[in-house]
Formats: C-alpha cells, sequence, structure tokens
C-alpha cells in the first residue's frame, strides 16, 4: 500500500507559488529524503502531508485526507517539523506522561530506555536542556511511538556532528523497522546518503530528480579524469563539471562505465554533488 | 542516569493502544505550563489572611462599639473579612484568566510549541475546550476552594480571639451564618463564571488571531465604538454595555439591600430565577459559543509567529 499518494498538489501563498502540481508516491517502508534549496517548498509539502496547511489537488496519507481527517491520521503518524518547538515551561516528566496520557500508540517504558542513554534529568525543565538535549527528549518521545509515518523536517538543524551521527544511528537502529516510512528534509545531504532508500530534488514548488538510492547508485557515476584524458571525458556529455585541487570531476547520468574507466577513477557521487548539478542544470534551463 | 541497563531492542514493540483522556490532559498541562492560576489566587489569599490575622486583634473593640451603635450593623462587622477576602480572591482569579485567556493561543505561535502540540492526537477542539475551561471551570473551582479555606482559617483566628468573652463569641456565631455563606458563594462563583464566559471566549480568539499587541487588539475595538457613540450620538450606553459586562451579574444574581430596609438572611438574597431570565445571560453565553468556534476553527490554520 501506498503511504502517500499525491496528485497535482499545489500550493500558493499570494503570487508565490509554494508547490506547483507536485505528484508523489511513497510506498510503505521506505526512507525518503527530500533535498532543496530554501524556500523550494520542501517545509510546504510536509505541511500538507501533515495536515498543518491547506492545498489544492489530491493528496491521501495511509489512505485518509490530511485536512479533513487530521485528528485520525494523527494515531498513526507523527513528526518533528522544527527543531526546539517543545513547550519550554514543561518538565521533561511531565512531558512523559502529557504524551502517555494523550498518545495511544505512545510506549512509556521505550521513551524511558531512551531517555536513560542519555544525560538528562526527568525533573529537568525544558527550558534548563541545551538544544541538543531538547531535540533528544522530542526524538525520544517520537520515536517511543508507534507510528506508521514519521515526518522529520531539518530535525538535527543546529546540532554538532556528535548529536546529528547519534540521531540517525538512533533512528536506523531502534525505530526503523521496514514497515515503516520516514520522511527527512535537510541540508546536511551527504551525511544521510547511507540512511536513505530514496531521495527527491525539489526546486520552485517542482519535483526535479527523485529516485531510489540502489538506482542512484547504478545510475550516476563520477568521474575523476586525468587531465590528458579531460577531452575524451567531455564527450560523453557529463551532466556536471567541477575542479577539485587542479583535477576536473566530471559526474554522468547512465554513462557506460566501461568505458569511462580507462579515463580515471569512477566513483559514485555525493547527493549534495548531484543535487548542485540538477540544480546548475535546473537553472540554466530557466 | 547512565547507570541504567540499557534496555533498548531492534524488534518491533508489540502493538500498544492504551487508553487516553485528551481533555484531563490537555488541562494537566495549562496547569504545568501557567502556575499563575493557581499560584496567584494562593498569593492575595496569603495577603488576605496575613491582613486580617492583625485586625481580628481589634474585633473585639469594634464588636462592642457597633453594639453601643447599632446592634443591627453587627453583622456587617462580622461578615466584613469574609465577603472582603471572597471578593479579592475572585477579583485575582478574573485577572488571571483574563491574562491567561489573552496569551495562550497566542503565546503557542510565538514559541512555536503549537507544532508539538498539532503533532500529538489531540483535536483542535479539545484543545480550545480545555483552555477555555481554565477560567470557566478549573478558577472558578479552585477559587472557591481557595476561599472557603481563608474562611475558615478566618473564623478560627476570631474564634480564638473571641474565647475571652463568651458574650461577643455567641454574637458572632449568631451573626455569621458560615454555611449559608458558603452555599450563597458557590452560586456566585457559578453566576460569576456565566457572565463572564464571553469575556474569557472573546480573549481566547483575539489570542487565536492576533500576530501581535494581543491586549489592544482585545480592548480597542470597544473603547473605539465606546468613544464614536459617546462623541457621535451623545451616548454614553455603550460604556454603560460594557460595565455591565464586567459587574452586572451582582445586581440580577442577588437582592440588592437597600438602606433602612431589614437585614436580609443570606441565602434569602438570591435571586436565581432573575439571573436566569436575564437576556444578557443568554445573549453572552450565544456570544461565548460563537467565540469559541471561530476559535476552534481558526486553530486549524494557525502557524508559528
Amino acid at each position: 500500500m501506498a503511504c502517500i499518494e499525491a496528485h497535482g498538489l499545489r500550493k500558493a501563498f499570494g503570487d508565490t507559488i509554494a508547490l506547483d502540481g507536485v505528484d508523489l508516491h511513497v510506498e510503505e517502508g521506505r526512507i525518503l529524503g527530500i533535498i532543496g534549496p530554501n524556500g523550494a517548498g520542501k517545509s510546504t509539502a510536509l505541511h500538507a502531508i501533515l495536515g498543518l496547511t491547506p492545498y489544492q489537488g489530491e493528496l491521501k496519507v495511509l489512505g485518509r485526507d490530511p485536512w479533513s481527517q487530521r485528528d485520525d491520521l494523527m494515531r498513526d503518524v507523527s513528526f518533528i517539523a522544527d527543531v526546539a518547538v517543545m513547550p519550554r515551561g514543561m518538565r521533561v516528566s511531565q512531558a512523559l506522561e502529557y504524551v502517555a496520557g494523550v498518545h495511544p500508540r505512545f510506549d512509556r517504558a521505550k521513551a524511558e530506555s531512551l531517555l536513560a542513554k542519555t544525560n538528562i534529568k526527568h525533573t529537568s525543565k525544558v527550558r534548563e536542556l541545551s538544544k541538543g538535549m531538547v531535540t533528544q527528549l522530542h526524538l525520544a518521545l517520537v520515536m517511543a511511538i508507534d507510528a506508521k509515518l514519521l515526518v522529520l523536517d531539518e530535525p538535527t538543524l543546529g546540532l554538532d556532528i556528535l548529536y546529528r551521527k547519534q540521531f540517525y544511528d538512533s533512528l536506523l537502529n531502534d525505530y526503523f523497522d521496514r514497515s515503516r516510512t520516514i520522511i527527512v528534509t535537510t541540508h546536511q545531504v551527504d551525511e544521510i546518503q547511507d540512511v536513505l532508500t530514496d531521495v527527491m530534488f525539489i526546486n520552485q514548488g517542482r519535483i526535479v530528480m527523485e529516485c531510489g538510492m540502489e538506482e542512484f547508485e547504478s545510475r550516476y557515476v563520477e568521474l575523476m579524469v586525468r587531465p590528458e584524458n579531460l577531452a575524451a571525458a567531455r564527450a560523453y556529455k557529463p551532466m556536471h563539471e567541477r575542479h577539485v585541487f587542479g583535477r576536473s570531476i566530471l559526474l554522468f547520468d547512465k554513462a557506460n562505465r566501461d568505458e569511462l574507466v580507462a579515463l580515471g577513477d569512477l566513483r559514485t557521487p555525493g547527493i549534495a554533488d548531484l543535487f548542485v548539478a540538477v540544480m546548475g542544470r535546473n537553472g540554466a534551463d530557466q | 542516569m547512565t547507570t541504567e541497563p540499557p534496555v533498548d531492542s531492534p524488534e518491533v514493540a508489540p502493538q500498544i493502544s492504551s487508553p487516553t483522556r485528551p481533555m484531563y490532559w490537555s488541562i494537566r498541562r495549562e496547569l504545568w505550563e501557567n502556575r499563575s492560576i493557581y499560584a496567584a489566587p494562593v498569593v492575595t489569599a496569603c495577603i488576605t489572611l496575613f491582613g486580617f490575622l492583625v485586625s481580628t486583634i481589634t474585633l473585639p473593640h469594634r464588636m462592642r462599639a457597633a453594639i453601643a451603635a447599632d446592634p443591627g450593623k453587627l453583622h456587617g462587622v462580622v461578615e466584613m473579612p469574609y465577603d472582603m477576602t471572597a471578593g479579592l480572591i475572585l477579583v485575582t482569579a478574573f485577572l488571571v484568566g483574563v491574562f491567561y485567556c489573552l496569551d495562550t493561543l497566542y503565546g503557542e505561535r510565538r514559541d512555536r510549541s503549537i507544532l508539538f502540540w498539532k503533532s500529538l492526537p489531540v483535536s483542535d477542539r479539545t484543545t480550545v475546550l480545555a483552555k477555555a475551561a481554565i477560567p470557566l471551570v478549573v478558577l472558578p473551582l479552585f477559587s472557591y476552594a481557595l476561599i472557603l479555606i481563608t474562611q475558615l482559617i478566618i473564623l478560627i483566628m476570631n474564634t480564638i480571639m473571641l474565647l475571652g468573652s463568651p458574650a461577643h463569641l455567641a454574637a458572632l456565631y449568631q451573626n455569621l451564618k458560615f454555611f449559608q455563606l458558603s452555599v450563597a458563594l458557590l452560586y456566585a462563583v457559578i453566576v460569576i463564571a456565566l457572565w463572564h464566559a464571553p469575556v474569557y471566549c472573546w480573549l481566547l480568539l483575539v489570542s487565536g488571531w492576533a500576530k501581535r499587541a494581543t491586549f489592544l487588539w482585545a480592548v480597542m475595538p470597544f473603547l473605539a465604538i465606546g468613544v464614536f457613540t459617546k462623541i457621535a450620538l451623545g451616548s454614553a450606553s455603550f460604556f454603560t454595555f460594557l460595565a455591565n459586562r464586567l459587574g452586572g451579574w451582582f445586581n440580577k444574581a442577588f437582592l440588592v439591600h437597600e438602606k433602612g430596609t431589614p437585614h436580609l438572611e443570606r441565602l434569602a438574597s438570591l435571586t436565581p430565577g432573575t439571573f436566569l431570565s436575564t437576556p444578557a445571560l443568554w445573549l453572552g453565553l450565544i456570544f461565548a459559543a460563537i467565540c469559541l468556534a471561530v476559535t476552534v476553527r481558526m486553530r486549524r490554520y494557525r502557524e508559528p509567529i
């Protein structure tokens, strides 16, 4: 069953078009990364999926209309829509009690065991915790909810690299079980390359590229070309070219690897590099 | 914290579905987040108690003076601390309720916590009704209990002070009908909550709507109408209307004691029939219901500011 199904999803704020007819199909059990520049429409798309904002077009999340059936949907969906939205006046123990009191699928013991691995004290108020700790607390609450869809909008913004690493390790090891679906947006693209099963680029309210990570690895290849072979490599029509330490790195879409390998060193590109390439090409089209 | 054994397991947690009480927990979390709801009335009660602790010293003297001048005024002297305590705590509760309502739906957008609340399966209706229940149910009941306790302590203080003169002690209990006071107080608390419901619900509406300056948005439209009608039509009736919305419950729900008439037993002065047949009460409640409905609907669209 599809977790998310959208056709012609559209949303405008005055003259600004945030979503320009997006078609989306996300199967259950996937971890989808949505990558895009600021103002590309990522958050708007997520807010539409979470029933936080009205939209035009067709959208079904877990078979339900997120705007009109939001209260029902929230039993099966959890999200971190932004960092630092935990209510600051609450104590950690009160936050646990509250979520346990209102969420039918909250496993308090699991949240406690996740919190036990951090330095967060039950008696602390949220405002007394560091930014990283607030995120850990929020994540512990969210991961203890047996949801079918988890949406993470910039969950690691402002966290240092250790927290970010922990965050994704914890997400994969303690939470993801292949029946759940996770959607994540982040600017630290390369950190989640190994986490994702699917990736999607979005720009100016449109999806400009989407593919599974297996396809990504077989389809895109980066060639660090030896200087004498540069002209030969360019003949294969790279989608992007950049220079690092005086050497040219060419990015190919669906190129013949057997022929390219003679011209230099091949490797799988980072999502960020492909993103730059796709966005550059996208910008040149206009 | 870190010494606890790791209990994590990668397996799927068993399907759990525990019973939930969204309304109950929504109200509890309001109390956690807004401690002024109970702290401010308690502070007022303590200050009042301390004041009457001092003034109870002069109680025998004042009772003697009243008996000498006009025995009919004795109940006034005796009842004054109890009525004053009730009045001060109720005024505090009103102020707390006003500022709570003005801030609550604005605050959750300003500190972005609305995104956290909306991530949980608690409907906008439950959230808004829980917030409305604070000034309409929680504060009145809490104030009532607090007033009773404070009055009981004053009664004990008075009794101890008068132990030396049995005649005065007898006069105290003759003039102070504590049970009647308590029943009349419960009645008054309910009356006030119903009468002020449109005020609180209007403030909730503004709190959920305004992007800044909630107090100005809540008050200015009424002041503007009042000033305009006064200048243009020379009529102060709109200001009378506003004053009536704040204090008009008293004349409707109680027989006002006029000078020269014999003193009434407290329970005999309640006029629930008159109160319930006042159109302003029902118009106000309809206005309150509309405000709440709009507030619930509006919260669907609200985002952090």
